[in-house]
Parts: structure tokens; sequence; C-alpha cells
């Protein structure tokens, strides 16, 4: 989903734009297990139900656009290119991985496809997109970045600091809230004061909030972002109201938390974005589109599955150029 | 040859650096009038393109360094405080020195971030007075803190050429310090390369930055009576560990003079790995900061930070029978 599709709402692009929200649908469905059976390490934080941001902002970025994203970052990398292969050897901590089982979720990232990485810490890759943007623009290219983050990061100061260095000096970088309404437990209302949208605007860059889970919407907007960033304009904010359906982070449910209750979640299925872009659609094609997913995904796993471990005698690589670490034990 | 300042050779650096690699940039707070001396005449040759000031985000210039720098650029950032290291320790330690392997080696990172005028500069009380060499050197960052003119600027001409996050302390009591040098035809200097300052075959003294001369100082003084070696790690990660093994094997004896904290400071590790497995005939000796803010009054300000007399003091403990192994 990497080039710019023309003709908005045309049905090929539709198809596209499904075709990548089911991806992220089935990865991430497949993860739960796979975490679960301790096949991937550690935890995970899934994204489904938020598929329509990562993907219909991703569809209209090209290679050589940046992005950033979150510790809810499979869907960011998938959608801008990453191999479904590829991320969930990184996941289970494989050699395959484009990380080589060094990152793991929460920093899977794919140079080559422009994308800096998922971050473990709120706001914390939203810099580097306005210092990658400013590259660009120096070097005289078209290319923008998207930086993802969350409704927590509108709490993080480095986030204003970044929206007000890149509206300072006119980097062509489009700032994307996903927000699904929690900062982990913490409800958006009780954590953010005022209009996130008016604060944007506050720094004098377009800023607008859109349904996240219509990803032909999410799409629109992003284009425009987008292009007022490659025409010179500077940066932009678009917020996007989204939902995840699961918990913060993989096996929540086993602690039993009450900052929400079932009910909204069933109301927030009523929007999931896969329901919406199936709607546009006619039957036979989704049917088909799932089933080239559905196969895709299962050669994925097993690859990632057949994939080697890293070899221990490699653990200290890859922190230094030209500079071994101190071992654990120097005898 | 002519009588160069340390802040002279450090501009000359960047200077000589911003010429030869058009990547380059730097990125920081009141750089193009240079308030800390460091970047005079900079921007009027270079421009706002590549003398930026920054507004007062340090978290958000120092991620926006990290991306700039993934993207293919050589970012050199200065901070104006050695403080603000501690206001953007995440970007710094989390994610700019974890990048390259967090990725696998996907990218590098070659940011160089500057503190000229690090450590006390007296009277400036507990806020601006730190020198935090050691934490980065805990958390894994390459970081230099070269005493001399000439190993300013070797130093960081090397940070700014390596492909990772590079620290470098310009200590605020060496910015006066003079050497006769030719800047056309100064080496560039490798990381963990320590400098023999004075040799000596009683006793190995390990001091860091300004106490480098300081300890030269108390060397000669003793002189008649105790031969002592000074050895100037400059870059404290990576340490040169040779270079006080070396030392050790011929004096047995060692004296760390180190301005960070004395509890998880840099002479404890020093001490440490020198006792770990290098020759010691008799207990070392650690001359630290004491485990305090930094108070105001210039009179119980000296009392907390490490001073000649200490270093006298401990020369003459390691040398006593009763600290003998």
């Amino acid at each position: 989903m990497n080039q710019h599709l023309p003709g908005a709402e045309s049905a090929p692009m539709i198809e596209d734009l499904y075709r990548s929200m089911k991806r992220i649908r089935l990865i991430e469905e497949t993860l739960i297990g796979l975490v679960a059976a301790d096949e991937v390490p550690g935890s995970a934080h899934f994204s489904i139900g938020q598929e329509a941001v990562a993907v219909g902002v991703c569809s209209v970025l090209r290679d050589s656009d940046v992005i950033t994203s979150t510790h809810r970052g499979h869907g960011h990398v998938i959608a801008k290119g990453a191999s479904a292969a590829g991320v969930i050897a990184e996941l289970m901590g494989k050699e395959t991985g484009p990380n080589k089982g060094r990152g793991g979720s929460m920093h899977v990232a794919d140079l080559s496809k422009g994308i800096y990485g998922a971050n473990g810490m709120v706001g914390g890759g939203v810099p580097f997109a306005v210092g990658a943007a400013w590259a660009a623009k120096q070097d005289g290219t078209e290319a923008v970045a998207v930086a993802f983050f969350g409704d927590g990061a509108l709490q993080e100061g480095i986030l204003l600091e970044s929206m007000n260095m890149a509206s300072l000096w006119g980097i062509p970088v489009v700032f994307v809230c996903e927000n699904n309404g929690y900062a982990v437990t913490l409800r958006v209302e009780d954590g953010v004061a005022g209009s996130p949208v008016a604060r944007a605007a506050s720094f004098d860059m377009p800023a607008s909030k859109h349904d996240g889970m219509n990803v032909v919407e999410v799409r629109e907007a992003a284009e425009r972002a987008v292009a007022h960033a490659r025409a010179g304009n500077g940066p932009s904010y678009l917020e996007f109201e989204t939902y995840r359906y699961e918990g913060h982070q993989s096996g929540e449910e086993s602690l039993r938390l009450d900052y929400r209750q079932d009910a909204e979640v069933q109301e927030w299925r009523k929007r999931d974005p896969l329901l919406h872009a199936t709607s546009l659609l006619a039957p036979d094609i989704v049917e088909r589109i799932d089933a080239e997913i559905e196969e895709e995904i299962a050669i994925a796993v097993d690859f990632a599955r057949n994939s080697p471990e890293p070899s221990a005698d490699t653990a200290t690589e890859y922190m230094y150029e030209g500079l071994e670490p101190r071992k654990v034990f120097e005898s | 040859m002519k009588r160069v300042r340390y802040i002279e050779a450090w501009t000359a650096a960047l200077r000589d650096e911003l010429r030869e690699d058009p990547d380059t940039f730097l990125l920081g707070e009141d750089i193009r009038d240079s308030l800390r001396r460091g970047t005079v005449g900079l921007h009027q040759e270079f421009g706002d393109a590549r003398i930026i000031d920054a507004p007062l985000s340090e978290q958000a210039f120092t991620g926006f360094a990290t991306g700039a720098a993934i993207a293919g650029k050589r970012p050199i950032i200065e901070y104006e405080i050695p403080t603000l290291i501690y206001v953007a320790f995440d970007q710094l330690v989390n994610q700019a020195a974890k990048f390259r392997l967090m990725t696998g080696g996907q990218a590098a990172v070659p940011v160089t971030y500057l503190v000229p005028g690090s450590g006390s500069r007296r009277g400036l009380a507990g806020q601006h007075s730190d020198h935090p060499y050691a934490l980065l050197a805990q958390a894994g960052v390459k970081t230099a803190v070269p005493s001399t003119p000439s190993d300013a600027y070797g130093l960081i001409r090397t940070a700014i050429r390596d492909n990772d996050p590079v620290v470098v302390f310009g200590p605020a009591t060496s910015m006066g310090v003079r050497e006769e040098l030719d800047l056309s035809e100064l080496p560039l200097i490798p990381l963990g390369e320590a400098r023999t300052h004075r040799e000596g075959s009683d006793v190995t003294v390990v001091a860091v930055g300004h106490l480098v001369q300081i300890a030269g100082k108390v060397a000669d003084a003793l002189a008649p009576e105790i031969s002592i070696e000074v050895i100037d790690p400059r870059t404290v990660y990576p340490f040169d560990w040779e270079a006080l093994r070396r030392s050790l094997d011929k004096t047995g004896r060692l004296v760390v003079f180190d301005d960070t904290n004395r509890t998880c400071g840099l002479a404890g590790e020093i001490i440490a790995t020198a006792v770990e497995g290098m020759r010691l005939s008799a207990r070392p000796v650690r001359v630290t900061r004491a485990d305090i803010a930094v108070p105001f009054s210039p009179v119980i300000e000296s009392r907390v930070l490490p001073q000649a007399a200490d270093l006298r003091a401990a020369i003459m403990k390691v040398m006593q029978k009763e600290q003998q192994w």
C-alpha cells in the first residue's frame, strides 16, 4: 500500500485498503495466540479496531516517506510496507526479523521502508519524524514524515515541543493522533484538558478531527495533510477517533480491570473498520481477499516458526560500531 | 604555533568538520550568538541552515537530531548547561543510544552532544554544577572529557565522525587551559585511548577532565619524594583499560581523582576493574565529589568537590605501609 492510488473511493482502492486492514487484523489475531503460547516472548499491544488509521494514512505515503510509530505499532509498520513474515519473525525474536530479533514488538522497524520504528516510550518517536522531515526538506526532496501517537502522548511535553518546532520551521510532517479513548486505563477526559485540535491549531497548523473507523475518511484527510506538507506548507495535525477492542496489552483480561465496560466495547464493534470497508465491497471480493490473506499469514507464521533464533554468540552485537561491549563476566 | 585556548580549539574542531562535511549541522540554545563561546563565528560562516538556534525544548531537539541522523545527517547538539542532559535523558540514553541495537543494526545514529562548561563553574549552585559523565558511561553512551585544547580538538572531530551517539564534556574550568599549537595540523584522537599526562613509577593517578592539570601540579610538588604517573583517560566510555594495566604493572598503586559523586561514580568502576584483574600492591584510594548537591556558597562548595589537597592526602595514604596488601 505504498503507491498513491488515484480516484477517491474507486473500487480497486477500497479493495487495497481492505486488504491491508485485513492483513493487520489477521496478523494481530494470530499474534494473540502466539503470545499466549509464549511463541512470542514478553507481551504485545494490539491495535485491533484501529486498522483504518494506520492503513488510511499509509495508503497515501511513498517508500521514501518516513513514519514513526508507537508501542501499538504493528498496524503502522505493516501498512507502511513491512512484510508480515518479517514482523511475525521479529516478534518471535528470530534472526530473520527486520531487527534480527533485537527489537521485538515495541521496536519493530524497517528502515528500507522508511519505518523508524515502533517505540516503547509514549511520544518518544515523535521528534524523530520532525527531524527526518527537516532533513528531507534540507535535501530538497519531496519526502514527508508522519508521526503516529495516541491520546496518551497528548499528555507528554515532547509532543508539544515537537509541534512547536515543526511549525516554527515549516517542517513537512503530519502529526497523527489515534485517539482510542484510553491511555492504558486513563480515560482521555481524565488525562487531556481542552481540545487537542484547538491546541494544534494554536501552533498555526491545520488541525482537524475525523472518524478513525472509516478508512476512506481517514485516507482523504491524510491525503490533504500529506499534500499540504509535500507542497512545502509545513505541518498539520489529524486526530482520528478510534477504539482498541483488545486490552492495553496482551493478557490484560486476566487482571480483570474495571476501566471500561463490555457494553462500550460492543458499541464500538458495530463501527468495526473492516465491517465498514466490507460494506463497500462485493461479497465475493471480500471472500477472495480474506482467502488470500489467510494464506499469506499462514505462510508468514510458518516462515517465522522455521526461522533460526539469533546465535547466543551474537548477543552483544549491534550496540556500537567499532566497539565491543564489556561482558557479564570477564574472566 | 600559537597559544591556543581550550575553547578556541573546541570551536576550531567544529568549524573544520562543518567545512568538511555538508551533512553536519549545529543545533542548540543561544549558539548563534554563542553564549557559551564554543560556536563563535560559526553562524557568520555557515548561516541559518547549519547553525540553528533551537527553542528551549531539549527533549524534542534531542529527538529531532536522532531523526535527522537516521535520515543521513550528522547533527551536533550543544547543551547549554550540563544538567540539560537530565531533561533530555530519555531521548539520549533510551532512544538515540539504543537505536542501533534495537533495530538490529539497520541504522546508525551519528549525533554528537557537546557540553561546553560542565562541572562546577563556582557559585552556580545546585542545578548548574553537575558533571554527569559517569551517568552516561553507566548508560553505555560513548563519552569523552578532554582536558587539553588538542584533545578537545581531536576528540570532537572524532565524535562527529563516529557513527554512534557521542557526548563530549568540556569542563568549565578547562576552558582557560592553553597550549602551544598549530591548529591546522592537529590529529584526530580515537575514542578509548588514554594519554599519559605525566610519567612516574610509584603511584598511578587516574584524573578526569579539569582534574588532570591539578593532578599534574600535585605530582610535580611531590616529585622529590614520590614518582607519580598521571593518566588522562580522555574518554570515560569506552575506557582504555590497557593503559591502566600498563601503568599499574609499573606502579602497583592506584589513586583515582574523579569529579563525579562517590556512590556509583566513575572512580568506583575504575577501582573495581583494577582490583578484579590488575596488579595492585596496595589498596587503591579514590578522591571524588561528596554524595551531595553542590551547595552555593563558595567556601562550602569547594569542600564537596575534589581538591588538590585531597589528592595529596590520598597519594600519601596509598604510599603508606598499612595500605599494602
